[in-house]
């Protein structure tokens, strides 16, 4: 394998972690703010991309259909949120698992209903469709450079907003003291809704740009929501930080696993039977990955205790 | 009689007494799906002992059911196909008898739960449902990409395999071997849950600096409840894989691992009849609502969104009434 | 509203099945059951609704209809219900290989036809083929086979093969090398359900082929071929036409354009019936049919074919009936092999722009007469 090829499979590994950042964050905020597990967090990315679809479809525009991604999540994290979840905070986490697996079956049929059941229509802008050259002659997707973009700019926003404004200081008071924020006249049903509309705001948009080089489809969600928790678990519920790390570990080990374990048995085998191997224990990797933080780090890399 | 054990016991009878009208009436197909209910029914109790009573919110139960049904589709196949397992050391031939098939299943899938739990339950709460769900989508790609035993596509079986004494392809007698197992797994998950193992494991549930302070470890107590669970749903999923003479790494998906919980939760959590009840339940509304619209699966999603909303305690739970201490 | 009354129908045949139990007087009771539901739910949509186009109007024909969710064990049980409650004769309908290993040998088994109108395992093509079974739409590996030699006539020398690490991939790719002379490149098995293909384009630019082949159903498919059209590389694209057909190409737009794709059918095709059946289809659904239609479509035609020859309830003379296959395909010429399974025209088409709409044109034969490798395993 050739430096550029290893540096352009590095750059695949980043972009894909970023995307399941963007994933995590949402689902991390939402558990340590409000204690909760929400399985539908790939729902609201469907939901993001098929709103992108349908957006795109209509005008013809990129920015517009992000712009719908971003508010057709949150208003759909808002409803089920004032709906649903809020009778969940007080509940274990059976409760939880269930009431928003029960989600995933309602929005999975029902966009299907929505929309049918062929897979949208949606694609990178016609200025971003070609590959850049970058430094070192590397030819990588302008598409997924945006995407690392916006990404690492989501991140630090989200810093700065958890640790300078007035939101971020509730969110960090309610996450080490549910009652004290409450008992201190902070509007704490109206916290939890924006919290949790955030949070799905992001996962929408996730989906959007997703969406956008991979498939609209019914249950595209799922997949991506099993590979956050992963990431999540890695980095330690709660923890943004966490599941930033947690993300690039989790891209960068799916990508580069999935390239270099078959060529890696193709060392001491022969080629058919290391391809086979080789990819069988990729799709492992990342669970693998996840298994050897938690023999050392049983609440994540940077999980409280 | 407390209206608990009233309940429990028209439940029990429940399904005997459908299949046995089914048979009178010709309903062969009615049979099958009752037996369906059943092993889910085993599935689900085996589940409901770490999660009822060692409150052990497991997400990927469906491992464990897989693993059954993989001793019971590789076991079977090389009988099948007369091609021994292994041959390098030793001789290791395949077998059609359901009695091996289920110790091979049980003790293959303690093992797996054995080793999962030993890493879960360093963890708890919330990461203890996240990484199980993560172990369970680990064996489900495992089994799609490992191509030895038809990845994808699965094993076929082409007949039932043997019980002594039985023809196992006759649906009732089927029936009534499984029905037969899922009372003794029945009876003696009630005797487990009253005796010093069960208090204890119910008392770490509720609290465990207390358990450690009496010098029981809520760790070793976990992992015991997690194997034997792990275990029962390893027979369910033979059993599960002798119904339909077929095993595929859909058994391993973690829809699976849900459905399992759906069961529990709708029957009642923590009631030793909880996924008998939901199981019953849950089979009935698929095959009541399927035929009535594509979308049904919105149904049940509502259907199950409004039983933890509103209904805590299940269809037990609703029916018994509170009375009844949790445990 | 359409959807509605064709479930009504079912429900109603249904709740019809106690008085015809016995004795069907002429009539045939076909079994479908079929993927309706999930993300699947497209193709067997598509096979449902070809196959009650051709059967609209025969009274003598009645259909159940059942969705498997694309899951196994669903499917088993539809079965079983199928055979051992509703009666039926026939069934038919499934879309996926895993599926079909589990429902088609122990339908076989107890004594009913099955007519396969999508998935054609190797295993029931060869050593486990059944007088009863029917194969109405390919062999695993047909569409393969015709790309290795059309690649062979068109100065394809380098290839990268690609597939999901699964059997029907790994089929697919043993397939297309069964026929293919020139040199296979490198040989990427990808993990099922993946979405992103940045890894693999990669090595597939960093590789001195001159053509990718590849196979990937459904969404990966999609995900592949608009990541491929953003990457820039240059490199003719092939497939089976599974990843580019109508139902999927709305989806991936104009990034498929020019990719070459093998198929047994496609709505330019001339032949008779053919037009009358996308034109039909198109007034009946408001869309265009995609092959899976057409396999439905010719699904009914073969078995309403069989049903004005032979009693179903005479299963020597009903399978002597299906195997003359006395219809009028609407992919042309049609014939059985020993094996139960097609001997037909496989053809290249390419992924055009007709007006606003991406679809496919044939632009040339890719096999003549083709039948599947697997016969010959086939004691019948």
């Amino acid at each position: 394998m050739t430096p550029i090829l290893l540096i352009e499979q590095v750059l695949n590994g980043l972009q894909s972690g970023i995307t399941l950042f963007l994933m995590a964050a949402g689902l991390t905020l939402i558990f340590g703010v409000m204690g909760l597990i929400n399985l539908a967090h790939g729902s609201l990315y469907m939901i993001g991309a098929f709103a992108a679809a349908a957006v795109a479809g209509w005008t013809g525009s990129f920015v517009l259909a992000l712009g719908a991604a971003l508010a057709a999540a949150a208003a759909a994290g808002m409803i089920i949120e004032m709906v649903v979840i809020r009778r969940l905070y007080d509940r274990d986490h059976l409760d939880q698992v269930l009431a928003t697996f029960a989600l995933i079956l309602i929005f999975s049929e029902g966009t299907r209903w929505l929309f049918g059941s062929f897979p949208l229509y949606l694609d990178v802008p016609a200025a971003l469709s070609g590959p850049v050259t970058l430094p070192g002659g590397i030819l990588y997707p302008s598409y997924r450079l945006l995407i690392i973009v916006i990404g690492l700019l989501i991140a630090v926003g989200l810093f700065q907003l958890i640790a300078r404004t007035r939101i971020g200081i509730q969110i960090r008071a309610g996450e080490s003291d549910r009652e004290m924020i409450a008992a201190l006249g902070v509007d704490i049903s109206r916290l939890y809704t924006i919290v949790f509309a955030l949070g799905a705001a992001l996962a929408g948009l996730a989906g959007a740009l997703v969406g956008a080089i991979q498939s609209v489809q019914v249950g595209m969600g799922e997949p991506v929501l099993i590979l956050a928790f992963v990431v999540i678990v890695i980095g330690g519920i709660g923890s943004i930080k966490g599941a930033l790390v947690g993300a690039l570990l989790v891209g960068l080990t799916d990508t580069l696993g999935g390239v270099l374990l078959p060529l890696l048995f193709g060392l001491f085998m022969d080629p058919s039977s290391a391809t086979t191997i080789g990819s069988a224990l990729a799709s492992m990797s990342i669970y693998i990955l996840m298994a050897l933080v938690l023999l050392f780090r049983p609440t994540g890399l940077y999980g409280r205790a | 009689m407390r209206r608990e054990t009233i309940l429990n016991t028209l439940l029990y009878l429940a399904m005997p007494v459908a299949a046995g009208l089914a048979f009178v009436m010709g309903e062969t197909f009615l049979i099958t799906l009752i037996t369906r209910a059943a092993i889910f029914a085993l599935a689900a109790v085996g589940l409901n002992l770490a999660l009822g009573l060692g409150g052990l919110v497991s997400l990927g139960h469906a491992a464990f059911f897989g693993i059954g049904g993989y001793a019971m589709g590789i076991l079977a196949h090389h009988a099948q196909t007369y091609t021994p397992i292994m041959d390098t050391w030793f001789v290791l031939e395949g077998t059609k008898s359901m009695p091996v098939i289920w110790l091979v299943a049980i003790a293959s899938s303690a093992l797996a739960a054995l080793a999962i739990g030993a890493l879960s339950l360093r963890t708890s709460g919330v990461y203890f449902i996240m990484i199980t769900l993560a172990f369970g989508q680990m064996f489900y790609y495992f089994a799609i990409s490992w191509p030895a035993y038809g990845g994808e596509d699965g094993l076929s079986i082409y007949v039932r395999n043997d019980f002594p004494g039985l023809n196992t392809l006759d649906p009732m007698q089927f029936f009534a071997l499984v029905f037969a197992i899922l009372s003794g797994v029945l009876w003696w998950m009630g005797r487990l849950a009253r005796a010093p193992f069960g208090l204890a494991l119910s008392a770490a549930r509720q609290n465990a600096e207390r358990v450690e302070t009496v010098g029981l470890g809520p760790f070793r107590l976990r992992l015991v409840a997690f194997v034997i669970s792990g275990a029962v749903t390893g027979l369910a999923g033979a059993l599960f894989a002798d119904l339909n003479r077929f095993v595929s790494p859909t058994m391993f998906s973690w829809q699976m691992s849900g459905e399992f919980i759906v069961f529990i939760v709708l029957g009642g959590v923590g009631r030793l009849f909880g996924p008998v009840a939901g199981a019953m339940l849950f089979v009935l509304l698929e095959h009541l609502l399927s035929p009535v619209s594509d979308f049904w699966l919105i149904y049940v999603g509502t259907i199950l969104l409004l039983v933890v909303l509103f209904a805590r305690g299940g269809l037990i739970g609703s029916l018994a009434g509170r009375e009844v201490a949790h445990d | 509203m359409k959807m509605k009354s064709l479930v009504a129908a079912a429900c109603m045949a249904l709740t019809g099945t106690a008085a015809l139990a016995d004795g069907h007087g002429g009539k045939l009771k076909v079994g479908m059951i079929t993927t309706l539901s999930g993300g699947g739910a497209g193709l067997g949509i598509d096979v449902r609704d070809g196959f009650m186009l051709a059967a609209k109007g025969n009274e003598m024909l009645e259909v159940v209809i059942e969705d498997d969710q694309q899951k196994p064990d669903i499917a088993v049980q539809l079965a079983d219900k199928m055979i051992q409650s509703e009666n039926v004769d026939v069934l038919t309908g499934i879309i996926w290989s895993n599926l079909a290993m589990a429902v088609i040998p122990s339908a076989t088994a107890q004594g009913k036809f099955y007519l396969s109108p999508n998935a054609g395992p190797s295993a029931l093509a060869g050593k486990g083929c059944s007088p009863l079974y029917f194969n109405i739409s390919w062999q695993n590996d047909a569409f393969y086979e015709a790309g290795g030699l059309w690649a062979n006539e068109n100065d394809i020398e380098k290839v990268f093969l690609m597939a999901p690490n699964y059997p029907a991939g790994i089929d697919g790719m043993t397939g297309f090398k069964r026929t293919f002379t020139g040199e296979v490149v490198n040989e990427v098995y990808t993990s099922l359900g993946q979405t992103d293909y940045a890894a693999e384009i990669a090595q597939i630019r960093a590789s001195d082929a001159d053509t990718v082949y590849f196979f990937l159903p459904g969404g990966m498919g999609i995900s592949f071929m608009k990541q491929w059209a953003g990457s820039g590389v240059d490199k003719n694209v092939m497939g089976p036409a599974f990843s580019f057909d109508q139902g999927i190409l709305g989806a991936i737009g104009d990034a498929a354009l020019g990719v070459k794709n093998t198929s047994h059918w496609s709505k330019d095709l001339d032949v008779p019936g053919n037009a009358e059946f996308v034109q039909a289809f198109q007034d009946e659904y408001g869309r265009l049919p995609s092959l899976y239609a057409a396999q439905g479509y010719d699904t009914a035609l073969l078995l309403m074919s069989a049903m004005g020859k032979a009693d179903v309830n005479d299963a020597d003379a009903f399978q002597a009936a299906l195997k003359e296959a006395d219809f009028q395909s609407v992919r042309g010429k049609f014939s059985f092999a020993d094996n139960q399974h097609p001997i037909q025209d496989i053809y290249m088409r390419e992924v055009v722009k007709e007006g606003d709409v991406v679809t496919n044109k044939i632009i040339g034969v890719a096999a003549t007469d083709h039948s599947d490798v697997y016969g010959v395993d086939c004691s019948m």
